[in-house]
């Protein structure tokens, strides 16, 4: 009796793991395949891209990343954007999430009338807001530079990432903060040590969400920057994407080239979204 | 604390970084353009005339082309624009820039010297950027552009799909009966038809166009398009059945409706269709997909015996002055220069595209030497006296990808467009008359 | 004394947002007051002149444009399939990976690859395996005796809308997968501990435990996926070209549209605001509920 219900339970429990299992394998199939075939796309040539299905070519022709690295003038833009990403995260986290701990725990008025302006702002799409935008650069002398490109950006996200915090900030519990602030911390002191170590893994989201735009930008710097200098890695690649000849074959190893950084980003962050209650533990 | 204070000293580092970048040397004549495919050959050029006059040109690339337009039209707000430029668009968007002022009147230029600099270029290249006396757009007349390149659209068949369905290869469809014809024995052996890419509307709008010339003239069209013949028209109820007739006889590759113009030159390259329809880029194109690729330019297959069928082409490129630019003299010289003989020979060779310049076609190869040959046979909305409403224009295209899926009857789309168009007219009515 | 020391706070308050708020004025405000602006002119997007034409371009949109509700509605279905499939598979993976699984790491950094790839290669592996005449589906269709299956799935109007839609939502999982897994992340392990003391099984542990406090993030990713929903329009233009006689016209193509072929900036802004207005009430009517469930 007791030996049949364990079986039972036994294999319900394989049962239900191997269905679990097995949806994940799928899952993980669909989203590894596009990864292969681009990382084997970029191994062949113009001609053999779309003529040799295999996934990985016979013949390996590695040199394509050294075309694309230099034809695509990567060695300027990677570190340019690179540093675009820096500052621009930087700035987002910082502005972000003052705000959105304003906006879940300070009292002052007006306070619902600016979150919701922000989340308007997400909201509206403004097809011609590039003549604008480039005029208002040109009149407060920060087109062409890139501390206007920054600052740009960093308002392209900042809508969103208030939006997230502070639906994680409302959702916290508020205790810590209470017995830090009998402590005699300041506010600020509260945001810092308590309110943002706490919120870790909606950081990591945020870090993560506004690296991958900023890494994928590329059509605000066109408009905004005339010198080549200034250009994101987005702009390299499109060396390759032209109006009539696309080099399918370079266009493959430059995006890889490209994806890698925001990989490692992820990787380093998705730590933190997943050891978020620890953090939070230490700290109380 | 101390962390927050960490990060804010890299950022004020990271902050210094832009203003550490020292002044740029400003080159003499300063291009905008958009050609990602010709950026090598054109630097080169810069290189070859700053060793020539000691004059320094820059070309700028801002790609993809979309974006181009955007940024320049941006430019036009602030007044940055480069000293040469190029006005992506029909023609109503490039009367716009000269009516605004921003783009210099080239004539006096062309005319000097017995127009030496005008007769270098195909005729039908230069109307394209020309605004004649009483133009429809009220743009002072003058010839406003400098045609780098030309290109025309036409049909390219695969020479050995041919072969494989027992078609003669040097013999290809002449008229629109023979072309089904040989879809026909084509789809018997398992090959596909023609391909194109038209998912952009206006490669449809381009072929039915050639037909519409070949059905009733250029008269017929332009009174339509004035609003004295309706769209419900025999003749053009004509039209929209030929795309039924392709459509039925299945003549068409599956999934044309959806295909892009680069997914329909990867199937045509990779012989997965024995007609493809395409402009004189493709010959660039088709080169570096598949070197091999056994092909050649037929005319697009004739409806009627009438009227001349005329097909699109003119000017593929051309560069614009800036009118408040300090180096003009300078952007004249160089563009006077860029298209001479040798430099036109230098970028046909380079890029595999038809010269602007009608004495560098000696140099270039057999089937772009074809395409020509046809230059003499194109026309282009830019260069027509009337215009078609967007709306209308819009209409029509998406109608006969309709008739293409089945979902609407030639009848029925004549009736919509008709329909939309009255109503266009209606309103330019009411405007004219508010304004009054 | 009071009084003063809680202005002085308030101020200090004041002084959280004061980054944000700058950075929005400076770069929000001038382009939106001219989107406004624009959407009562006839402006060909280069002349010094905007002419002044009232309502007419709302009116257009409203009565006349045959084109711009059915794109709606077109990203309104993309945007349900989204909200229903892309979400129910972001949760479930994000419940899985909740727990210590086995390769629990592997998957996580799995399920962010489609988020990450460019669109160019999701394009052209998507539309590689929908070809008619080779694509991968109809191959393994014909395999496996499907042959009335087999169609042009990407240019018949019956289908390419939902291929698209499919595709959408296998690229945007990821994002709705790690905010969720972030948000069980932060729910406390001792509520699990305790209730599992109280006897509750793993079901009514998820249910009385893990959606109520679920509720906000729940809100947060069923807004974000609507946004990014009906604002897509790079998948639709690369995998169908986005005609309207495809079914596959959604309203960001047909305000590009306007801004490029047409050149219309001025009905283009219009089109942008009362796509924006829309969805707004959407947003905000979702809001309200939300918060009516929490007080249920």
């Amino acid at each position: 009796m007791m030996n049949k219900s364990s079986l039972i339970y036994r294999s319900r429990r394989f049962m239900g793991g191997f269905g679990v299992n097995l949806f994940l394998l799928i899952v993980t199939a669909a989203c590894i395949f596009p990864l292969l075939w681009m990382f084997g796309s970029s191994l062949k040539t113009q001609t053999t891209v779309f003529s040799d299905m295999s996934v990985i070519p016979k013949e390996l022709h590695w040199e394509n990343y050294y075309h694309a690295w230099t034809e695509g003038n990567f060695g300027t833009y990677f570190l340019n954007s690179v540093i675009y990403t820096i500052s621009v995260v930087i700035g987002i986290v910082l502005v972000s999430s003052l705000a959105a701990y304003a906006f879940s725990r300070l009292q002052f008025p007006g306070r619902n009338f600016f979150f919701y302006m922000f989340l308007a702002a997400m909201m509206i799409p403004l097809p011609g807001a590039f003549v604008p935008l480039y005029v208002l650069m040109e009149k407060i002398g920060l087109r062409n530079t890139p501390h206007g490109y920054v600052l740009c950006l960093i308002n392209v996200g900042l809508s969103l990432s208030i939006f997230l915090l502070k639906t994680f900030f409302d959702k916290m519990p508020k205790d810590l903060e209470d017995a830090a602030r009998i402590d005699g911390c300041s506010k600020l002191g509260i945001w810092w040590n308590v309110a943002l170590p706490l919120a870790r893994p909606a950081l990591a989201v945020i870090v993560i969400f506004n690296s991958l735009n900023v890494w994928n930008e590329y059509i605000l710097a066109l408009i905004l920057f005339d010198e080549a200098k200034y250009m994101p890695l987005q702009v390299g690649l499109s060396t390759f994407h032209g109006e009539f000849v696309t080099q399918y074959h370079l266009l493959m190893s430059g995006i890889t080239i490209t994806i890698i950084p925001i990989i490692l980003v992820y990787i380093f962050m998705q730590k933190h979204i997943v050891k978020g209650l620890t953090a939070g533990a230490v700290v109380g | 604390m101390r962390n927050l204070y960490y990060i804010l000293i890299v950022s004020i580092i990271v902050g210094m970084w832009g203003c550490s970048q020292g002044p740029t040397t400003k080159a003499d004549v300063i291009i905008w353009h958009w050609m990602t495919d010709r950026k090598p050959a054109f630097n080169d050029l810069a290189k070859k005339y700053k060793e020539e006059t000691g004059v320094s040109v820059e070309f700028k690339l801002f790609a993809p082309s979309e974006i181009y337009s955007q940024k320049v039209r941006a430019a036009t707000q602030a007044g940055t624009l480069p000293d040469i430029f190029g006005v992506l668009g029909e023609k109503k968007d490039f009367a716009i820039f000269v009516k605004a002022g921003h783009i210099l009147n080239l004539s006096d230029e062309m005319q000097a010297n017995n127009g030496e600099w005008k007769d270098r270029f195909f005729s039908k290249a230069l109307i394209v950027n020309e605004f004649k006396r009483g133009n429809e757009y009220n743009a002072p007349p003058g010839i406003y552009g400098v045609p780098i390149d030309v290109m025309n659209i036409q049909m390219l068949y695969n020479k050995d799909l041919f072969k494989k369905a027992g078609l003669d290869p040097e013999n290809p469809p002449d008229d629109f009966e023979e072309f089904i014809a040989a879809g026909i024995k084509l789809k018997e052996v398992g090959i596909q038809g023609l391909v194109s890419g038209w998912a952009e509307v206006w490669m449809i709008d381009c072929l039915a166009s050639n037909f519409a010339f070949n059905l009733m003239g250029e008269r017929k069209i332009m009174s339509t398009y004035k609003g004295e013949v309706p769209y419900t028209d025999p003749d053009w109820i004509r039209v929209f059945s030929l795309f039924k007739e392709m459509a039925d006889k299945d003549i068409l590759a599956r999934g044309i409706v959806s295909m892009n113009n680069k997914d329909a030159e990867q199937n045509f390259a990779n012989q997965r269709a024995a007609f493809a329809f395409n402009g004189s880029w493709c010959v660039n194109v088709y080169k570096g997909m598949n070197p091999d690729l056994n092909y050649d330019v037929m005319f697009v297959p004739k409806v009627d015996r009438g009227n001349q069928m005329l097909i699109w082409g003119g000017a593929g490129s051309s560069f614009m002055v800036n009118a408040r630019s300090e180096n003009k003299e300078k952007a004249v010289e160089f563009l006077k220069w860029l298209t001479g003989g040798p430099q036109q020979a230098y970028l046909a060779e380079a890029t595999n595209n038809l010269p602007a310049n009608r004495e560098s076609l000696s140099q270039i190869s057999p089937i772009l030497s074809k395409f020509a040959q046809s230059m003499e046979y194109t026309t282009h909305p830019n260069i027509w006296p009337v215009h078609e409403k967007s709306q209308v224009i819009e209409t029509f295209d998406l109608g006969i990808q309709s008739i293409i899926l089945g979902t609407k009857t030639p009848q029925q789309v004549a009736q919509e467009v008709r329909q939309v168009k009255e109503r266009e007219m209606d309103k330019e009515r009411q405007r004219t008359l508010s304004r009054n | 004394m009071r009084t003063k020391s809680s202005v002085k706070s308030t101020l200090e308050n004041y002084l959280f947002i004061l980054p944000a708020v700058a950075i929005f004025a400076i770069f929000y405000i001038y382009p939106f007051y001219e989107t406004f602006n624009l959407g009562l002119r006839a402006w060909d997007g280069v002349s010094p002149v905007k002419e002044f034409v009232g309502l007419s371009n709302f009116k257009e949109l409203f009565l006349y444009d045959q084109f711009w509700w059915p794109s709606m509605w077109h990203a309104g279905y993309i945007t349900l399939i989204a909200l229903t499939l892309q979400n129910a598979l972001a949760l479930s993976l994000a419940l899985a990976c909740d727990r210590a699984i086995r390769l629990g790491k592997f998957y996580r950094l799995v399920f962010f690859i489609p988020p990450v790839l460019s669109e160019v290669v999701v394009g052209l592996v998507w539309k590689w395996i929908f070809e008619p005449n080779y694509g991968l589906l109809n191959h393994w269709l014909v395999v496996l005796g499907l042959d009335q299956l087999v169609r042009s799935w990407l240019s018949s109007p019956q289908t390419a809308l939902t291929c698209v839609a499919i595709i959408h939502s296998w690229k945007g999982f990821g994002w709705g997968f790690i905010i969720l897994l972030a948000g069980l992340q932060t729910i406390d392990r001792q509520l699990y501990e305790a209730a599992r003391v109280d006897g509750a099984n793993s079901w009514q542990r998820f249910w009385h435990v893990t959606i109520p406090l679920m509720i906000p993030v729940f809100v947060l990713v069923s807004i974000l996926t609507i946004l990014g929903t009906m604002q897509a329009f790079v998948l639709v233009l690369t995998m169908t070209g986005g005609s309207p006689s495809l079914g596959c016209s959604v309203p960001v193509t047909r305000i590009l549209g306007s801004m490029r072929a047409s050149l219309r900036f001025g009905y283009a802004c219009a089109q942008g605001i009362i796509f924006g207005i829309i969805l707004l009430i959407v947003s905000f009517i979702q809001i309200r509920v939300s918060r009516k469930m929490k007080q249920a």
